[in-house]
């Protein structure tokens, strides 16, 4: 799924990485421990989270993961806008809930994918 | 064992939103010196746990990096407050971050036992009163 599609899907804005809307994603995983995420993705190129500070940012980056969905209508600060373009990341916010943001998406194809923790 | 670079970084333990610049600079210097994606991807896993660990539960400290053409060494060290139980501090789950740590997206309890699993070695030295270090090494394949 192309990130734009993800953006007309949830009614998103895009807030950083605009010239990135044609990335390719197959695959996401939403939560708001970080350090769950970190220990769960495998390769998910999405983060969906309701949290909102810095690092929602970094562990993308650390994660190679591609854009980052602030459900909810949390809005980034403008350091962290800064952050997600040095880092390449598409930054979105949706007023949609992590559970119905999830759905619409799963909904559409964007998997799970392998999250296995040993 | 050769190095071909070192590196070293001091960690701000009162900024929070700063967490993490150490375990970026690192992840860009180990990409722009050509590893692997997927050791970088394990050492800036590592680190960054690592890192947000000195800042949550010690008050900063400083992060090595050894860089070697078949391993890379991590050293992160403080002087917090150390660590009463090792083995329990490795058990998943097992955290005593407090609420507002747990409302940053951290305090799962699951750092210590991630950057066992991303690192092919992994040594705590800590002692209660006196601080922390923690040695890792990842395997260049
Ligand atoms: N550098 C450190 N100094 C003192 N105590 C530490 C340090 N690192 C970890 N600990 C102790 O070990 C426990 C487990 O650490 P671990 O990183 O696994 O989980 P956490 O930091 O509590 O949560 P998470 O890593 O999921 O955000 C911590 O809650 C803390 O009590
Ligand atoms: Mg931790």
């Amino acid at each position: 799924m192309k990130i734009q599609e993800i953006v007309a899907l949830i009614d998103a804005e895009v807030k950083s990485g605009s010239d990135k809307l044609e990335e390719e994603v197959s695959s996401a995983f939403g939560s708001d421990m970080m350090s769950e995420v970190l220990a769960y993705v495998q390769n998910q190129g999405v983060l969906l989270t309701g949290l909102v500070n810095e690092q929602i940012i970094r562990t993308a980056a650390m994660m190679n993961m591609y854009c980052i969905i602030m459900v909810r209508g949390k809005q980034p600060t403008d350091n962290m806008v800064e952050m997600a373009e040095d880092n390449d990341l598409v930054l979105l916010t949706t007023e949609r809930t992590l559970y119905e943001t999830s759905g619409i998406l799963y909904t559409n194809g964007l998997n799970p994918a392998g999250h296995s923790y040993v | 064992m050769s190095d071909i670079i070192q590196l070293h970084y001091d960690v701000d333990g009162t900024d929070f939103a700063a967490a993490g610049e150490a375990s970026m600079k690192i992840k860009k210097e180990l990409r722009s010196l050509g590893f692997p994606q997927d050791v970088i991807r394990r050492i800036a896993i590592a680190v960054y746990e690592g890192e947000i660990n000195m800042v949550i539960h010690a008050d900063g400290g400083t992060a090595d990096v050894n860089v070697g053409l078949d391993e890379i060494e991590i050293i992160l060290a403080d002087t917090g407050p150390g660590i009463p139980d090792v083995e329990k501090a490795m058990q998943k789950g097992w955290s005593t971050a407090s609420e507002e740590v747990r409302n940053s997206g951290f305090g799962a309890g699951m750092g210590l036992p991630n950057m066992k699993k991303n690192t092919d070695e992994m040594v705590i030295d800590t002692e209660v009163g006196v601080g922390t270090t923690i040695r890792m090494k990842v395997y260049v394949a």
